[in-house]
């Protein structure tokens, strides 16, 4: 009797717990919808901010996110998977083999604002850069980097030995298995970890904060060294540096709103991407 | 610990004339463990091999030795000779993928890869850099063919390999073997995850290879080892018992831990 009550009791706390994520997900979709769904407009979208930034859209910011997703994804992606066969495949113990896995662990574990400071030391100034979309992405990439090798590592694992062994039976030479049967027998999984990855990335203000982003830019940028906005750091200076900051409530919201949309999206992308690979999957 | 050099008299009632490989002295490492000792045995040419034991006796190792595909197992360690075609296999030097094209090999589990049919059997010439649809396609048919899959497959050539039968994939498992023409087959338990029917087309497929390639089985099921093979070695604790023409080796064994095995006092 006495356990079975506290079989009841755990069960609804444990319930509770699992709808509070929901519960809190709801809230937060909620609120923007209702705070920010005013302001979106076409206009919101295709302008350019006016009047202090009191009036017009986020275009720019909506671009600029859209090239540093772009660029990371070109630098994180290849760079993260090519680590991850090295780790999964070729790796054969060693401290060579602890040394990148413990550096991996490390760097997934630094705060962003770090990163943007090491990009600004670093790309910015040392490399002499500037303050650039290639700055940004090259930090933002720091930042994917983990996250992209340790989903790449996982997806790659989860092929089964029997492929390798069947492939090496046949005369394979390593490479030769690795991309013609486990890559493409891994790549949803890659994909899947490297949309979340790209995602998380998209949504950072401290990695552009010194790195890439500018806080109004006249024109869309035109070459890699050209400043960007971008919508996170755009939101953050719309609700804390701009002039009439209590004017843009709505503008804020909008702006808030389009970036989490944005960001949902690709988990949304990811999530089916997932469930198609999981449904074709049959070994 | 010593090693103990199987007596040559094993080998000699196996046919004598140009053996396929020549195992001479084969002891083989996990770390420190020993798991096989000192195996010396003839395997002949265009015939059907078995060796059979009990699960841990280190027949499947064995058969990875054959065309190294042991290598991949960290701290895994062969002493010993095997030769095959004036090469010792066992020489670091040896180019890998040459040898495994030479030597085939099917495993316990169906493992087609995740492609289409034509393309699990094309992998192999591919890989060795065979081009060209038509080529290909005459190669695919006719290891399809060797493989007694082609009828069964002919029309769906482009469906994945997984909408086949579990049977049906271990022969594709055998074509893809065959479709790079090795001398030799090795087949570890192929037939262990198959319903009797599907194991009694592989088995009878085993007999028909046998007279273009030289066939290594390893099995743990003795009626399997009497139905298909011509020569039967028994393994126990990585040792070499026996090894005998399967009937012989069946009735009337010379050792007492054959004859134990075979009357089922230990498995």
């Amino acid at each position: 009797m006495r356990r079975r009550h506290w079989e009841g009791l755990g069960y609804v706390l444990l319930s509770l717990s699992a709808g509070a994520v929901l519960l809190v997900l709801g809230a937060v979709v909620l609120f923007l919808l209702v705070q920010g769904a005013p302001a979106l407009s076409w206009e919101f979208f295709t302008s350019f901010p006016r009047r202090g930034m009191t009036q017009g859209g986020i275009l720019p910011a909506l671009v600029g996110t859209g090239y540093l997703m772009a660029g990371t994804v070109v630098i994180s992606v290849p760079l993260g998977v090519g680590a991850a066969v090295w780790l999964s495949e070729y790796a054969r113990g060693g401290r060579w083999l602890r040394a990148v896995r413990v550096g991996v662990n490390a760097l997934a574990g630094v705060p962003s604002i770090v990163f943007g400071l090491f990009g600004l030391a670093f790309f910015v100034k040392a490399m002499g850069l500037g303050v650039s979309l290639l700055s940004g992405v090259l930090t933002l990439s720091l930042l994917a980097l983990p996250v992209v090798i340790r989903a790449a590592e996982e997806a790659l694992r989860a092929v089964p030995e029997e492929f390798r062994e069947g492939a090496y039976a046949l005369g394979a030479t390593p490479w030769q298995a690795i991309h013609t049967v486990v890559l493409p027998a891994a790549l949803p999984g890659i994909l899947t970890g490297a949309i979340l990855a790209v995602g998380r990335a998209a949504g950072e203000t401290a990695p552009i904060m010194f790195t890439a982003a500018a806080y109004y830019t006249p024109r869309l940028p035109r070459s890699p060294l050209d400043e960007v906005m971008a919508l996170p750091y755009h939101l953050y200076v719309m609700a804390t540096e701009s002039t009439f900051f209590w004017k843009t409530r709505h503008l804020q919201y909008g702006t808030a709103l389009a970036l989490l949309v944005l960001v949902l999206s690709f988990y949304l992308i990811a999530g089916l991407l997932r469930a198609r690979a999981r449904r074709r999957k049959r070994w | 610990m010593v090693t103990k050099t199987r007596p040559v008299e094993v080998n000699q009632r196996i046919e004598a004339e140009a053996p396929a490989f020549r195992v001479r002295n084969l002891s083989f490492f996990y770390g420190r463990e020993k798991v096989l000792k000192g195996i010396t045995m003839d395997i002949p040419r265009h015939r059907v091999t078995a060796i059979m034991g009990p699960s841990g006796c280190g027949k499947s190792t064995f058969l990875r030795v054959l065309n190294r595909l042991y290598e991949r197992i960290p701290g895994a360690k062969a002493t010993g000779e095997v030769w095959l075609d004036g090469e010792n296999i066992l020489d670091p030097r040896l180019d890998v993928v040459a040898l495994r094209r030479k030597v085939g090999m099917v495993f316990q589990k169906p493992n087609p890869f995740p492609k289409s049919i034509f393309d699990n059997v094309a992998y192999g010439p591919r890989i060795h850099g065979v081009r060209g649809r038509r080529k290909l396609s005459f190669i695919v048919e006719r290891a399809l063919r060797q493989a007694a899959l082609w009828d069964e497959v002919k029309d769906k050539l482009k469906r994945s390999a997984f909408d086949l039968s579990g049977g049906q994939q271990q022969r594709l498992c055998i074509a893809r073997a065959l479709a790079v023409e090795p001398q030799v087959l090795l087949m570890d338990e192929p037939t262990s995850a198959l319903d009797p029917a599907a194991t009694a087309k592989i088995e009878e497929l085993v007999r028909t290879l046998s007279q273009g390639f030289t066939v290594v089985i390893v099995t743990h099921n003795l009626q399997q080892a009497a139905r298909v093979s011509h020569h039967t070695a028994f393994l126990l604790s990585g040792e070499l018992v026996e090894y005998a023409p399967t009937e012989e080796l069946f009735t009337r064994p010379k050792d007492p831990r054959t004859e134990d095995y075979l009357t089922g006092r230990f498995s």
